[in-house]
């Protein structure tokens, strides 16, 4: 509604007046807002709860006593540090995997020439769009007979070589809008094309690394279905996210929300941490795969 | 097939200048290097893609069982078996649909409107714009604790404010009347990750459009409806085709909340096939079902696709 009419007006004008098209604007935001965070705001109250004050009627937003003990608590209960390693092993191989290796095939898509490049690339497209189910049942009997459940394997692997179409497909788009002049000028002072990768376009690509880093860090940490299938049966290679899921089914049911919500807000802040300092390269990459597709 | 960067050079410049017809062997090489290049993805691609999906389709013929170790074909068994023998099937396709008519129009339409306010000149847009997009970035498991929580009918945060207005506490999460609606409204609290892909497209309206249309004497809603509206189709289409692919998928959020109860009410497709694949083993089955929903997401994308020339306006 808005977005003609305030968006344009007279750069002369001061936009100092609040009219009250705008101040609709500014409610509707407030209060959109304020549904938006409420979620989270109550997360950390209840994580700093006392059973007792779960139920206090109506809800305490600021616990007293605030029972800061609840984190410590409930990160022992579980071996949540054991967790924190297996993920970051998962999430260490999948950077690999996407800097090095999709960024590696990404090259190969964007600046090279070769016969059958592009219904390959679309072969490739058409991969973000299958459901994961599909494969999902078939690969998880295949891990079983060669004994990689319950190991690092079957995430790492796929991810080591390059199986994201997702990010091949954002570092393509970036890697064509680089000027061919500098690879050109580099072929003719006698560097190949992994040179040219490695040294030339690598370099000139640190913003889509950055998003690809991002996201490839965000989908790790987040996926749930994939550690639970395929590691899930050895507990000791549980992930935060399983981790997290087995806390729920834990004895105890609802004397358990306050140390639920400490694990819950402990596995959001890295990712907050993450969005606050590379938003700028996160949106961009949302922005890109959502326009250039 | 990469050959070594000093005969290269030469060979190279050599046919920079001679008269020759014949390329020099990099330029020919060159022709494959490409394929060295993408040949991780492509074994990728054939190991965890393609003939995983193969196999999927072969066994979803057959009655494949890990515990009982059986695999014999059965023809069109499971596929029968899943229209006419399994009662749950049809259930577990109803709640997906009712789940993906309301989830995905509220999400694309309540997305575009929240970036089309994003998107007027405001003060702090881009602390908005922040807020908004947060919770697309918390991680899945803790959105589902968090929301389990919310929906808690005696001491949940929800039920509280509605006893404000004064509606009595609803029992969101055990009565199968209120759990579909919970899961769409927690659906709703990420609609910041389609906003910004929306004020992306936004952004690349010309100006020119709008000041043209002022000259004309349009009002703000004739702007919207024929200016923003027809841009911003190809955006509305990505994001409804990727809402539907993934609302089609929707597992998590039942799989951890309910799953899949009260009485059934929120065992989706994809909970149906978990169980039956990890819970009951009944590989062959499962594989019948994801075959199906395979084949239901590619349609639903050509149609969307093929729909797309009448609705969609690529300028």
């Amino acid at each position: 509604m808005a977005s003609g009419m305030t968006q344009h007006a007279p750069l002369h004008q001061p936009a100092r007046r609040l009219n009250p098209g705008k101040l609709l604007i500014y409610l509707i935001l407030i209060a959109g807002v304020a549904v938006t965070l409420t979620p989270l705001i109550w997360t950390i109250s209840t994580s700093l709860k006392s059973v007792q004050q779960l139920s206090t009627w109506p809800p305490q937003w600021i616990p007293d006593p605030i029972m800061w003990s609840n984190y410590s608590e409930a990160l022992t209960m579980l071996p949540f540090g054991r967790y924190f390693l297996n993920t970051m092993v998962l999430v260490v191989a999948a950077e690999i995997g996407s800097l090095v290796t999709c960024s590696f095939v990404a090259y190969g898509f964007a600046r090279t020439e070769f016969p059958g490049r592009e219904p390959l690339f679309l072969l490739l497209i058409s991969t973000m769009l299958m459901p994961y189910i599909v494969r999902l049942v078939p690969l998880f009997v295949f891990y079983g007979e060669i004994g990689w459940l319950g190991t690092f394997l079957p995430l790492a692997v796929p991810d080591l070589l390059g199986r994201n179409a997702f990010y091949i497909f954002l570092l393509r788009q970036f890697f064509r809008g680089i000027p061919n002049d500098l690879s050109d000028a580099a072929r003719i002072d006698g560097a190949n094309d992994f040179r040219i990768w490695w040294s030339i376009v690598l370099p000139l690509s640190k913003p889509v690394l950055a998003t690809v880093a991002i996201f490839t860090f965000q989908s790790t940490w987040d996926d749930f279905l994939g550690p639970l299938i395929y590691m899930g049966q050895n507990p000791d290679m549980r992930t935060l996210a399983v981790g997290l899921y087995q806390f729920r089914n834990a004895p105890g049911g609802e004397n358990l929300m306050p140390y639920l919500m400490a694990v819950s807000t402990v596995m959001m802040i890295p990712i907050l941490l993450i969005f606050g300092f590379g938003q700028r390269y996160l949106i961009q990459g949302v922005t890109m795969s959502g326009l250039k597709g | 097939m990469s050959s070594p960067a000093l005969p290269a050079r030469e060979r190279s410049l050599e046919g920079a200048h001679a008269p020759s017809t014949r390329k020099p062997l990099t330029w020919r090489l060159r022709k494959y290097i490409g394929l060295v290049f993408i040949s991780p993805w492509l074994i990728a691609f054939l190991a965890f893609d393609l003939i995983p999906t193969a196999s999927a389709f072969y066994y979803s013929f057959t009655d494949w069982n890990v515990i009982a170790k059986t695999s014999n074909w059965v023809g069109w068994a499971n596929y029968e078996r899943m229209f006419t023998g399994d009662r749950l099937f049809w259930p577990s396709v109803k709640n997906t649909l009712y789940y993906v008519a309301f989830a995905v129009p509220l999400g694309v339409v309540a997305g575009f409107l929240l970036a089309l306010l994003l998107n007027a000149r405001i003060r702090f847009q881009g602390l908005f714009r922040t807020l908004f997009y947060l919770p697309a970035v918390v991680p899945t498991v803790a959105a589902v604790m968090i929301w389990l929580w919310i929906f808690d009918t005696n001491n949940g945060i929800l039920n509280w404010f509605l006893s404000m207005v004064g509606i009595d506490p609803i029992r969101w999460l055990t009565s199968p009347d209120f759990s579909k609606p919970a899961l769409i409204i927690m659906s709703l609290w990420t609609i910041g990750g389609g906003m910004v892909i929306y004020l992306a497209g936004l952004q690349n309206i010309p100006e020119e459009l709008y000041e043209a249309a002022e000259i004309d004497g349009a009002s703000g809603w004739n702007k919207l409806i024929n200016i923003t509206v027809p841009l911003m189709t190809p955006t509305i289409f990505f994001n409804l085709l990727l809402g539907l692919i993934g609302s089609f998928q929707i597992f998590n959020a039942a799989f951890i909340m309910t799953g899949g109860g009260p009485v059934n009410s929120t065992r989706f497709y994809m909970l149906h096939l978990y169980e039956k694949a990890f819970q009951d083993s009944q590989m062959g089955y499962a594989c019948a079902m994801a075959v199906l929903l395979f084949i239901v997401v590619l349609a639903i994308t050509v149609f969307v696709n093929w729909s797309s020339k009448r609705w969609v306006f690529y300028g």
